[in-house]
């Protein structure tokens, strides 16, 4: 695992300078380790004055955006990485996550409890859907064989509902 | 960095208006690798169990693979015709729960003592 950060300072508002900056971490592709990505952006988060219902939102999209590229991208092979770059700026924090795989199998739908009551839809499958649903951009991005990326993109201007 | 354990420990408590209830108390980490732990115990638990409760208070983390288990029990509970209350959810834990139609098959309570009471 590693982590690198970069701060700069890259353009000028109205208001006077707005300070960008990276942190990046790469991760094994073992579940549990999605944990260390999830408070990274959360402390980042909190840094930046979000909410602590918008961390808490960012916490489990980060989370489950680290835990498919684990299992469904890189297949859980521990030799494989999974990178996650937190990017900020005066309003937004984004973070990208990639791996080694051809892009998303599943669906961000909402899933349906009742079909999931009975047996008719995997118990599992949620994930892609609460990422959807709790940050304000997400995006999957299939570009083998270079790998994939998911990016969700939360702003401090835009309380999510 | 390994996932914490999960841990769940059953009690049976008496209730006012009928027969005891069984809550399961879970702490630690609901994950993908819960699934002997929860659905282990809930195997476990005697099939005169009628009135189960689920107890979230010492959860520390809780992912969409967790989230699946907990469906899996009420699946469950729902063939043998358990009836299931939940409590001790954070705020933004019972929002996922109702975004994923959890809250259809189970209430959610603020806390033990009202969630004994939903019993009918």
């Amino acid at each position: 695992m590693s982590i690198k950060a970069t701060g700069f300072s890259d353009k000028t508002a109205g208001s006077g300078r707005v300070s960008s900056s990276s942190i990046e971490l790469r991760l094994p592709s073992r579940l549990g380790y999605e944990k260390v990505a999830m408070n990274t952006a959360a402390s980042v988060a909190r840094l930046m004055g979000f909410s602590e219902e918008r961390v808490d939102d960012l916490k489990t999209a980060v989370a489950e955006a680290c835990i498919n590229a684990m299992e469904h991208g890189n297949k859980l092979d521990e030799s494989l990485i999974v990178g996650v770059v937190l990017s900020m700026d005066a309003n937004s924090l984004e973070v990208k996550v990639t791996d080694n795989g051809d892009g998303p199998q599943s669906k961000t739908d909402a899933p349906n409890i009742d079909k999931k009551m009975h047996g008719e839809e995997d118990a599992r499958g949620m994930g892609m859907f609460l990422i959807q649903a709790l940050v304000d951009e997400a995006e999957w991005v299939s570009s083998p064989p270079a790998g994939s990326y998911a990016r969700m993109v939360i702003h401090l201007s835009n309380p999510h509902v | 960095m390994p996932e914490l354990v999960t841990r769940v420990t059953v009690e049976e408590v008496p209730c006012a208006t009928g027969d005891p209830i069984t809550v399961l108390r879970f702490s630690g980490d609901i994950t993908s690798a819960s699934q002997p732990a929860v659905m282990g115990t809930y195997e476990g638990l005697p099939e005169t169990a009628r009135r189960i409760l689920l107890d979230f208070s010492k959860v520390e983390y809780l992912n969409s693979s967790g989230i699946a288990l907990v469906i899996q029990m009420m699946i469950a509970a729902s063939k043998k015709g358990q009836k299931i209350h939940s409590f001790g959810l954070s705020p933004h834990f019972k929002k996922v729960f109702t975004m994923v139609g959890i809250t259809k098959y189970t209430t959610l309570h603020e806390d033990e003592a009202s969630a004994c009471a939903a019993f009918d």
